[in-house]
C-alpha cells in the first residue's frame, strides 16, 4: 500500500469518504457532541487508556490466543489457518472489549443508566456485564423474534440485573432493537448512555468503537509477528455491523495483507433471505450513518435475513463502505449453509464449537486457505464461541440432513 | 448558501396573513398515504377546508426513529397500502390542484437520497411544495438538499429541541426558511407529559435569537395544549393527535370528517387562547 490509511479517517465530522457521518434527529444532536468531546479527552488521557488495559487484562482475560488450526488446516489442504480466539474472552465473544471501553466512558461522563440494543445477545450480555461490574442500571432492546430465538442469552442478562424489553415493532429484529433505542435514547437523552455494540450508528460511535475493538488486530499482529514471523497473507473476519473485523483488519491496513469481510448471504444473494449489504445493497442513511444497506429502490428498508442474529442486519458500519470502495478489503457472502458446514468442521477438527456468526468468517477463510499454498498464512476472527447457537444449529443440521 | 429572505411563498405568505388578523398557525401533520392514496387526498382537503394553516405531508418510512407508536403504524399502514416517496409527491400535486395551502413535505433522509436529491427538489418543486422538513438530515449533512433547492423557492424548514444549545439555535434559525419546528421536550412524536412552563421559557429564548416564526410540536393532543401553547409561539404543529383519531375510524369513508372535526376543536382551543390574551 502506498497510501496510508490508519489515522487518517474519519475526517472531523466523522466521515469517512462518503459514508458515516450523522444522520439524526436534532434532539440528539448535543448529545453526540458531548460523547465526542468526552472521547477526544479519554483517548489523550493516560490514565482512562491504563484502566481500559487493566479491564481488558484482568476482567476480559486478554491477550486471546492466536491459535494454529493444524488439523483444520491439513484437513483444507491449503494455506494454514491461525484462529485469533475471541471466544475465550469474558461473555464469550470480542463484544467486552467495546463495552469495557463505553462503560469506562459513561462512569467518566457521570452517566450510571446505560441502554443498548442487541440481535443474538451477545452485545446485551456484554452490556449487561459492565453495568452489572459498574453498579450501572441497563436497559436492554431486543427484537421479540430475537428473545424466542436466543432465550439462553435473555437469561443471561436478567440474570445480570438488565432490563430486557422485547421490541415488537417492525419485522421485531436487531434492526428494530435499534429503532426503540434510539427512540428511548431521544426521551432520556439528559442522563442516560447509549452502548451501540457495533462500528455503527452516528460519529463518533463508528471511530470510537473501531478504537476499542483494535486490539484484536494489534494483539493479532504482535502474536502474527511472533508466531509466523511476519504478517498473515489474509485476514478474514465476518461482517454484520462488523465490529470485530474492523478490530482485526484497522492494524494491518497499511502492511501488506489482505483482508476479506464474510457478509451472512442467508439463503443466496440470488434470494431476498439475505443480510448482505455490501454485496447486495445500495448506499443510504439508516441509523444515523451513510452506509450500504438492504433497501427498495424508494429507500424502504429490507428485512434482512441470516440464520445468525447476530448478523441479521440491513446495515454495515460505515467504515466498511469506505473500505469498500476503497478496494482496499473484499467482503464476500456466505450461505447459512455453508457457515454451518464450517460450524460442523471446527467442532471436529479442532475441538471449538464457534459462534454462528464467527463461522461464516471461517467458511470464507477455508474458501481462501483451500486455493492457496501452504507457506501462506490466514489469520480468522473467531470472534464468540458457539453455546448460545445449540439449539439452533442442531436443528438446522437435522432438517438439512448434515448431522451427525 | 442559506435560503433565508431570498424569496417569499405561501408559507411567508400564510404566516404574514396570520400576524395581521393576530392569529396563530395551525399546522397539521398527515401520513401520506394513510390508509390509502385517494382516501388520503380526500382528508388533506377537508382539513383544509376546516382551518389548518400549513400541511406537513409525512412520507412514510420503513424505520422512522423520530416518531412513536401512532406515526410507526400509520406509516407502516400506508406503506402496505403501496405508498412511497414518488407516490407522495404525486399525493401533494393533486392536493395542489385544488387548495393553495402551504405544503411541507416531511421525510427521513433515506427515501429522498435514493431517490436522488436533485430529482426529488425538481419534482416537489413542480408539484407546488413549499417547504422540507428532513427529520434526520441536520445542517451538517444537509449541504447537497440545500444546493438542490437553490433557486427553487422551497424554504428547508429546522428543528430545534429542548437540547439544542444557544449557539446552535442560532446557527439553526439562521440557515432555516419558512419557519423554525420547535420540539416541546425530549422524546419522539405523540407521547403526552407537556410541560408548558419550561416550553415557554425555551420558546421565548429561541424567539428572541430566530428571525422566522417559530412553531411548537411533539405531544400538543387537545384543544386545551393548543390553547396553553399557541400564545408561546407563531403556531402549533399536530400531527399523533391527528393520526389517532384517523386511527379509530371504522371504515375508510368516515376518516375526512373525523380529521375536519379535530381539526376545528384543535382551532377552537388557539383561537380562544388570542381572546383571552386580548381580554
Amino acid at each position: 500500500m502506498t497510501n496510508k490509511l490508519i489515522g487518517q479517517y474519519p475526517d472531523k465530522s466523522g466521515h469517512f469518504g462518503c459514508y458515516g457521518g450523522r444522520f439524526v434527529g436534532e434532539t440528539l444532536m448535543a448529545a453526540l457532541a458531548d460523547l465526542e468531546n468526552a472521547w477526544n479527552d479519554a483517548s489523550k488521557d493516560v490514565v482512562f487508556d491504563r484502566q481500559f488495559r487493566e479491564m481488558l487484562a484482568n476482567y476480559a482475560g486478554r491477550p486471546t490466543p492466536l491459535d494454529f488450526a493444524e488439523r483444520l488446516s491439513e484437513h483444507v489442504g491449503g494455506a494454514r489457518i491461525y484462529l485469533k480466539r475471541e471466544d475465550c474472552a469474558h461473555t464469550g465473544a470480542h463484544k467486552i472489549n467495546n463495552v469495557i471501553g463505553q462503560g469506562l466512558l459513561a462512569r467518566r461522563m457521570g452517566k450510571m443508566k446505560v441502554i443498548a440494543e442487541t440481535g443474538a445477545g451477545q452485545h446485551g450480555v456484554a452490556t449487561a456485564t459492565i453495568a452489572a461490574r459498574f453498579g450501572m442500571s441497563c436497559k436492554v432492546f431486543m427484537g421479540a423474534e430475537d428473545v424466542r430465538r436466543q432465550a439462553p442469552n435473555v437469561l443471561r442478562m436478567r440474570l445480570l440485573g438488565a432490563e430486557v424489553v422485547p421490541v415488537t415493532c417492525g419485522t421485531s429484529t436487531l434492526k428494530d432493537a435499534m429503532n426503540e433505542a434510539l427512540r428511548y435514547w431521544v426521551a432520556e437523552v439528559e442522563d442516560t448512555f447509549y452502548v451501540i455494540g457495533t462500528v455503527s450508528g452516528p460519529h463518533p460511535y463508528p471511530v470510537m468503537v473501531r478504537d476499542f475493538q483494535r486490539v484484536i488486530g494489534d494483539e493479532a499482529r504482535r502474536q502474527a509477528l511472533e508466531q509466523i514471523g511476519r504478517v498473515p497473507d489474509l485476514l478474514v473476519a465476518c461482517v454484520g455491523g462488523g465490529s470485530n473485523a474492523m478490530g482485526l483488519f484497522y492494524p494491518f491496513l497499511d502492511d501488506r495483507c489482505e483482508m476479506l469481510g464474510a457478509e451472512a448471504a442467508g439463503e443466496g444473494l440470488d434470494t431476498p433471505r439475505h443480510a448482505a449489504s455490501i454485496s447486495g445493497g445500495q448506499p443510504g442513511a439508516l441509523h444515523g450513518a451513510m452506509t450500504y444497506l438492504l433497501q427498495n429502490d424508494e429507500g424502504q428498508i429490507h428485512e434482512a435475513w441470516s440464520i445468525s442474529a447476530g448478523l441479521d442486519y440491513p446495515g454495515v458500519g460505515p467504515e466498511h463502505a469506505f473500505l469498500h470502495d476503497l478496494g482496499r478489503v473484499r467482503y464476500a457472502g456466505i450461505t447459512d449453509r455453508e457457515a454451518v458446514e464450517a460450524f460442523k468442521l471446527l467442532c471436529r477438527y479442532e475441538g471449538i464449537i464457534p459462534a454462528l456468526e464467527s463461522s461464516h468468517a471461517l467458511a470464507a477463510a477455508i474458501k481462501e486457505a483451500a486455493g492457496r499454498p501452504k507457506e501462506q498464512a490466514v489469520v480468522v476472527c473467531l470472534s464468540g464461541r458457539g453455546d448460545k447457537d445449540l439449539d439452533h444449529v442442531t436443528a438446522y443440521m437435522k432438517e438439512n440432513k448434515l448431522w451427525p | 448558501m442559506d435560503t433565508k429572505g431570498l424569496f417569499m411563498n405561501r408559507i411567508d405568505a400564510a404566516f404574514a396573513n396570520l400576524a395581521a388578523a393576530d392569529r396563530k398557525a395551525l399546522v397539521a401533520y398527515l401520513t401520506a398515504g394513510y390508509p390509502d392514496f385517494d382516501t388520503s387526498l380526500e382528508i388533506l382537503k377537508q382539513v383544509c377546508g376546516a382551518g389548518a394553516d400549513i400541511l406537513e405531508i409525512g412520507v412514510p418510512f420503513s424505520d422512522p426513529t423520530c416518531d412513536g407508536p401512532i406515526i410507526q403504524a400509520s406509516s407502516e399502514t400506508a406503506l402496505k397500502s403501496g405508498m412511497s416517496l414518488s407516490k407522495s409527491i404525486e399525493l401533494a400535486a393533486a392536493l395542489r390542484q385544488s387548495v393553495e395551502t402551504p405544503i411541507v413535505m416531511f421525510s427521513y433522509y433515506n427515501p429522498v437520497f435514493r431517490y436522488g436529491v436533485k430529482r426529488f427538489a425538481e419534482e416537489i418543486s413542480r408539484a407546488g411544495v413549499d417547504g422540507v422538513l428532513i427529520v434526520d438530515l441536520p445542517p451538517e449533512e444537509a449541504g447537497d438538499l440545500v444546493e438542490a433547492l437553490a433557486g427553487k423557492e422551497i424554504h428547508i424548514i429546522r428543528l430545534a429541541a429542548p437540547t439544542t444549545r444557544p449557539e446552535r439555535i442560532r446557527m439553526l434559525a439562521g440557515g432555516a426558511g419558512g419557519f423554525l419546528y420547535l420540539i416541546s421536550r425530549t422524546g419522539v412524536t405523540g407521547t403526552g407529559g407537556l410541560d408548558p412552563a419550561a416550553i415557554a421559557l425555551h420558546a421565548a429564548a429561541v424567539k428572541k435569537v430566530c428571525p422566522h416564526p417559530v412553531c411548537i410540536g411533539f405531544g400538543i393532543s387537545n384543544s386545551d395544549d393548543a390553547r396553553a401553547l399557541a400564545p408561546l409561539a407563531d403556531g402549533i404543529i399536530v400531527g399523533s393527535a391527528l393520526m389517532r383519531v384517523l386511527s379509530k375510524a371504522d371504515d375508510f369513508a368516515a376518516i375526512p370528517a373525523l380529521a375536519a372535526a379535530k381539526i376545528r376543536e384543535l382551532r377552537v382551543g388557539m383561537d380562544a387562547a388570542g381572546m383571552c390574551a386580548k381580554s
